[in-house]
C-alpha cells in the first residue's frame, strides 16, 4: 500500500507551549501550523481560519506579546512561547473591556473576524493606550471584516481607550 | 398587541443576545465541529475552465493509506425530472445544480469539482487528490458575456435554448434568457426630450467575501438517516436541494444550522454538503469538509459581471420623458443571472411615461453566480445613477432637486409593471437635502461630492416560527430561521413587546429542520419583515390560549368566564370590569402543567404579503490624487428608509456594512482573468476595503412604514450596497472632471482617465516606430 510522501518521514517534533496560562506538551507534525495546533490539538476553536495565507487576520493571536497570524507560524516555532488567544481574554469570568465594548457598540455581526480583531486591538491598546482614530485604523488594518464596515469596531476600541468601557 | 407608545424593546439598541459567545470564541461555526471517527474530505477541481472529462481513474488514490472513499458524478443518483427547478432566491434548474455540485461530462469553470476524497487526515486526502487520474480534453474558453453572445461562440451547453417570450429558438446558444419589460412609447419620449444621455457601463465579477469559507460535517447513520451541520442561509432550502439531488425524502435529512461567518447571498446553494454526504455514506463515517480561500474564490458563487447601456431623456424643466436600458449579465457556467432583479431595480427610484429594459442572461466559463446582497442592484444602480448625474448636469440642475422632481411615489409604476405601495424615495431625498453633509460646502483642490440612490424590492417567501410558553412562564421562540447577523435579537425584542413581557423572560433557539416548522432562507432583506408577521400571529395565538386558560382559572361556580371576558397587560390577566380578579402570566403557565390543557404553543406563518420596497441614498466626499489616481474618501453618509427600526445598532450596522461593500465594488474589487483562469484568488490580490481605506460612516435613518405587516418593517440589508459605486463615480467626476464608466475605479483606472483627458495630443510617429 502506497503512502503519502510527507508521512514517510514519520516525524513528530515535541514542543512545549503556554496557551492562555496553561502549559501543554505536544508532539506536532513539522508542517503543522500554530493555528492547527490551537484548533485541532487543543480544541481552542475561537481562533478562526479565513484564508490560510496571513491576509485576513482572522487567526491573529498574541505570541510572546506580539500579534501573529497563527496560520503563518509553524507549530515548532511556537516551542517555548507564551500564546494568548481569544479564549484567554476574559479574566475571572469577566469579559475584557474590549470584549464588552464590542458587544455594547455592535462591533460584530457574524463574529467570524471578531477574535482576530480583539487580539489586534488588545495589542494596540497595550502599545498605544490613547490612540487616535488613524492609529486605531492602522492597528486593525491587517484584519478584514466584511459585515460592519469597521465603523463600530473603531468606535468600540476608541471607547475603551477613553475609559468609557471598563 | 402593544402600540408604538408602549413598546419597551422595539426601536431600542438591545445588544446582540449571542454576542458574548462571539467575543469569547465560544460560538460554533461549522469548521469548529468534530465528531468521533470523523474523516476529512477534499475536492479535486478542474484546472481547465472548459474541458471534456473523458475518464476518471481513482484507483491509485484509493490505495493511499487512510483513504476511505472517493466519489465522482457517477455516485449521484440519475436525474429523472430534467426540467425541475428551484425558484425564489435559488433560481437554478435541478439538472444544472446537479452538474454544478460535481462535473459530469464537462468541466465548465476553473475549480469545477470533478471528484472528492475522504481520508483519515487532511494530508492523506490531499495526497490522494494528486493520484486521481483525469483525462481532460480542453475546449475553447468563453471568457465573457459579449464573446458568449457571438453567433460562432463555442457552446457551454448543447441543450441550452434561450427562454424568451417570442418563438422558441431553433438553435442552442449561450443565452439562457432574454427578458423584456416596459411600457410607454420610447420613440415619443426621445422626440419630446430636450436632453438625451446615452452611456455604456461595465462592471466586473465581485465576490461576497465572507470571511468564513464554506464548511460542513455530514453523517449518515445505519438507518440511512442523514445529518449535516453546515454554514447555510437556509436549512430547509438546503434540505430540499439535498433531497432532490440525492433522491432521499425530506424526513430522512436533518440539516443543522451552524453559526455563519458571513454569507451575503453566497451561502444558499449546496456545494460541499452533497459530496460530504456521498463520502460519509460510502465510508460509513462522518466527513468534514472545509474549503480553502482559493476554492472559495474559484468555485463558489460570486456576482454577475455586467454590461449595461442606459439611455435617458428629459425636458428642459427636468422631467424625465423616457428611460431605456440594455443589460447583459454573465451568469457563469449555468444560466440564472439576476436579470429580473436588476430590471426591477434599474429605474426603481424614478417615474417616467415610458420605460423599457432588455436584459440578457448569458453563460460563460466562470463560476456560476449566486445572489450577492441586492443581486443585480449594484451593477444597474452604478449605470442609472451615473446617468442621472450626467442628465442633471446637462440640465444645470441640482442632483437632489432633479431626482426629487422625478422621484417615484405610491401608485407609480416600476419598469416591470409593478405598482408601488407606500415607498420612501422622496422621504430619503428630503433627508439628504436637509442633512448637514449635503449642506456643508466642500473646499479644497481635487475634491468632489457625489450622490446616488439605491434600492431593493424586498423578498418575501414563507416564514414560520413557534412561540412556546414554558411551564414557569418564560417564553422560548423556536425557529428554523437562520440568524445571519442579529435576527435572534430582533425576534426576541419583537416577541417581548408583543407579549408585553420583560425581555429577560424570552429566549430563542434556532433549531434544525427536524425540530422546527418550515421556513425559507434568510436572504433578500426578508427575515425581519416576514418574521414580524409570523411572530405576531404566533403571539396572537399564544395570548388567546393564555386568556382561555386564565378564564378557566378565574371562573367561579356561579360565573363561567371565557377568553372574551379576560383582559391582558404586562404579565397579568384580569376579568373585564373587575381588575382585582386577576391571575399572573406565570401562574397560568404553571396551570398548563398541573391542570391539564397541555403546553401553550403558538405557530405563526406567512407567505403572502405586500412587498416592502427599500430605498436608500448615499453621499460621499472624495479627494483624488491626480498624480497617482488614488481616491481618498473624506466623508460618507448613508440614508435609508427602513420602514420601522427594530434595533438601531443593527440597522446602522447593516447600512454601514452594505455601504462598504458598495465601496469595494466601486474602488477595489474585481476578478482578474487570464483565459478563464483566476489570477487573484487571495485576499492579498483580491483587495477588499480595510479600516485604513475608510472614514467613519454616518447614518441617517428614515422611517416610512411598509404598506403591510404589523410593525411597518421593511428590512435593511440589501439596498445599502447599491448606491456606492455611482456615488463615488459622481464624486470623482466633480473632483477631477473625469466620468468613469467601468468598475472598479482603481488608482490605475482613475490615473489613465485623467491622463486621457489632460494629455496633449502627440504627433503620430512617422513610420510606425
Amino acid at each position: 500500500m502506497s503512502t503519502f510522501p510527507w508521512e514517510r518521514l514519520a516525524l513528530r517534533i515535541p514542543i512545549r507551549v503556554r496557551v492562555n496560562g496553561d502549559t501543554h506538551t505536544l508532539l506536532v507534525k513539522p508542517w503543522q501550523t500554530l493555528l492547527e495546533t490551537l484548533r485541532d490539538d487543543l480544541g481552542l476553536t475561537g481562533t478562526k481560519e479565513g484564508c490560510g495565507n496571513g491576509n485576513c487576520g482572522c487567526c491573529t493571536v498574541l505570541m510572546n506579546g506580539r500579534p501573529v497570524t497563527s496560520c503563518l507560524v509553524l507549530a515548532p516555532e511556537a516551542d517555548g512561547a507564551e500564546v494568548l488567544t481569544v479564549e484567554g481574554l476574559a479574566r475571572d469570568g469577566q469579559p475584557s473591556p474590549l470584549q464588552k465594548a464590542f458587544i455594547e457598540y455592535g462591533a460584530l455581526q457574524c463574529g467570524f473576524c471578531t477574535p482576530g480583531f480583539l487580539m489586534s486591538a488588545t495589542y494596540l491598546l497595550q502599545r498605544i493606550p490613547n490612540p487616535t482614530e488613524q492609529e486605531v485604523r492602522l492597528g486593525i488594518a491587517g484584519n478584514l471584516c466584511r459585515c460592519t464596515g469597521y465603523d463600530k469596531i473603531v468606535r468600540a476600541i476608541l471607547a475603551v481607550a477613553r475609559g468609557e468601557v471598563q | 398587541m402593544a402600540t408604538k407608545a408602549t413598546f419597551r424593546y422595539i426601536g431600542k439598541p438591545v445588544p446582540k443576545m449571542d454576542a458574548l459567545e462571539r467575543v469569547t470564541g465560544a460560538a460554533r461555526y461549522a469548521a469548529d465541529l468534530s465528531l468521533p471517527g470523523m474523516l476529512y474530505g477534499k475536492v479535486l477541481r478542474s484546472p481547465h475552465p472548459h474541458a471534456y472529462i473523458r475518464r476518471i481513474d481513482p484507483s491509485r488514490a484509493l490505495a493511499v493509506e487512510g483513504v476511505k472513499a472517493v466519489v465522482t458524478a457517477a455516485d449521484l443518483p440519475p436525474l429523472e425530472e430534467a426540467r425541475a427547478a428551484f425558484g425564489g432566491e435559488l433560481m437554478i434548474e435541478l439538472a444544472h445544480l446537479r452538474q454544478l455540485v460535481i462535473a459530469h461530462e464537462k468541466a465548465l469553470f476553473e475549480g469545477h469539482p470533478v471528484a472528492a476524497v475522504a481520508a483519515t487526515s487532511p494530508e492523506a486526502a490531499e495526497a490522494a487528490l494528486d493520484l486521481i487520474a483525469v483525462d481532460y480534453e480542453p475546449l475553447p474558453v468563453v471568457e465573457n458575456a459579449l464573446e458568449a453572445m457571438k453567433p460562432d461562440a463555442p457552446l457551454l451547453h448543447p441543450d441550452l435554448y434561450t427562454k424568451t417570450l417570442g418563438e422558441k429558438p431553433t438553435k442552442p446558444s449561450n443565452i439562457g434568457m432574454i427578458l423584456e419589460v416596459g411600457f410607454g412609447d420610447l420613440e415619443k419620449a426621445w422626440a419630446e426630450a430636450d436632453v438625451v444621455v446615452e452611456q455604456a457601463f461595465e462592471t466586473q465579477m465581485v465576490h461576497q467575501g465572507y470571511l468564513e469559507p464554506q464548511a460542513c460535517v455530514a453523517w449518515v447513520d445505519s438507518q440511512g438517516q442523514i445529518q449535516v451541520w453546515t454554514s447555510t442561509q437556509g436549512t430547509f432550502n438546503t434540505q430540499r436541494m439535498l433531497s432532490a439531488l440525492l433522491k432521499v425524502p425530506l424526513h430522512k435529512i436533518t440539516v443543522i444550522p451552524a453559526e455563519i461567518g458571513g454569507a451575503f447571498g453566497g451561502k444558499i446553494y449546496v456545494m460541499l454538503e452533497p459530496l460530504a454526504i456521498l463520502l460519509a455514506r460510502k465510508a460509513g463515517r462522518p466527513v468534514k469538509m472545509v474549503m480553502d480561500r482559493a476554492e472559495v474564490f474559484r468555485a463558489t458563487g460570486p456576482s454577475s459581471p455586467a454590461y449595461i447601456t442606459v439611455k435617458a431623456g428629459a425636458r428642459r424643466d427636468g422631467r424625465l420623458t423616457g428611460l431605456y436600458a440594455k443589460v447583459i449579465m454573465d451568469a457563469g457556467a449555468f444560466p440564472g443571472a439576476p436579470i429580473d432583479r436588476g430590471a426591477w431595480c434599474i429605474f426603481a427610484p424614478y417615474k417616467a411615461p415610458a420605460m423599457k429594459v432588455e436584459a440578457y442572461d448569458v453563460v460563460t466559463n466562470k463560476p456560476r453566480v449566486q445572489p450577492y446582497r441586492a443581486p443585480g442592484g449594484p451593477q444597474v444602480m452604478f449605470a442609472t445613477e451615473s446617468v442621472m448625474d450626467m442628465l442633471a448636469e446637462r440640465l444645470g440642475m441640482d442632483p437632489v432637486e432633479f431626482r426629487l422632481l422625478n422621484a417615484a411615489d405610491e401608485g407609480d409604476q416600476n419598469v416591470t409593471g409593478y405598482k408601488y405601495g407606500r415607498i420612501g424615495v422622496k422621504a430619503v431625498l428630503e433627508a439628504v437635502k436637509r442633512h448637514p453633509h449635503w449642506n456643508t460646502p466642500l473646499e479644497g483642490k481635487n475634491r468632489g461630492r457625489g450622490l446616488a440612490m439605491g434600492c431593493w424590492m424586498g423578498a418575501l417567501l414563507t416564514s414560520s416560527s413557534q412561540v412556546m410558553v414554558n411551564v414557569d412562564g418564560t417564553v422560548t421562540i423556536v425557529t428554523g430561521q437562520v440568524d445571519l447577523t442579529g435576527t435572534r435579537t430582533t425576534m426576541v425584542q419583537m416577541v417581548a413587546d408583543m407579549l408585553q413581557l420583560p425581555i429577560e423572560q424570552v429566549s430563542i433557539r434556532v433549531g434544525d429542520t427536524s425540530s422546527t416548522p418550515y421556513t425559507d432562507l434568510s436572504a433578500g432583506s426578508r427575515t425581519t419583515l416576514t418574521q414580524s408577521v409570523a411572530l405576531a400571529k404566533a403571539c396572537q395565538s399564544v395570548l388567546e390560549q393564555m386568556k382561555e386558560r386564565a378564564a378557566e382559572a378565574l371562573s367561579k361556580p356561579d360565573r363561567r368566564l371565557t377568553a372574551a371576558d379576560i383582559e391582558y397587560a404586562e404579565g397579568r390577566f384580569w376579568v373585564k370590569g373587575d381588575p382585582e380578579q386577576a391571575i399572573s402570566w406565570r401562574q397560568v403557565a404553571i396551570l398548563s402543567r398541573t391542570r391539564g390543557g397541555g403546553p401553550v404553543v403558538g405557530t405563526g406563518t406567512v407567505t403572502r404579503l405586500q412587498p416592502a420596497n427599500q430605498f436608500a441614498a448615499q453621499v460621499c466626499d472624495v479627494e483624488v490624487d491626480p498624480e497617482t489616481g488614488k481616491v481618498k474618501i473624506l466623508r460618507y453618509t448613508c440614508f435609508q428608509d427602513v420602514g420601522r427600526v427594530i434595533n438601531p445598532i443593527q440597522v446602522e450596522g447593516q447600512m454601514q456594512g452594505g455601504a462598504v461593500q458598495g465601496i469595494g465594488w466601486g474602488l477595489f474589487e474585481y476578478y482578474a482573468w487570464d483565459k478563464g483562469k483566476i489570477r487573484n484568488p487571495t485576499f492579498l490580490d483580491y483587495r477588499m476595503p480595510t479600516a485604513l481605506d475608510l472614514p467613519m460612516l454616518d447614518t441617517a435613518i428614515v422611517e416610512v412604514p411598509a404598506p403591510d405587516g404589523p410593525l411597518g418593517v421593511r428590512g435593511v440589508g440589501e439596498a445599502p450596497i447599491t448606491p456606492g459605486p455611482a456615488a463615488l463615480a459622481n464624486a470623482i467626476y466633480r473632483a477631477v472632471g473625469v466620468r468613469i464608466t467601468s468598475l472598479p475605479m482603481t488608482p490605475e483606472a482613475v490615473f489613465w482617465a485623467i491622463r486621457a483627458k489632460t494629455a496633449v495630443p502627440q504627433p503620430a510617429p512617422a513610420d510606425g516606430t
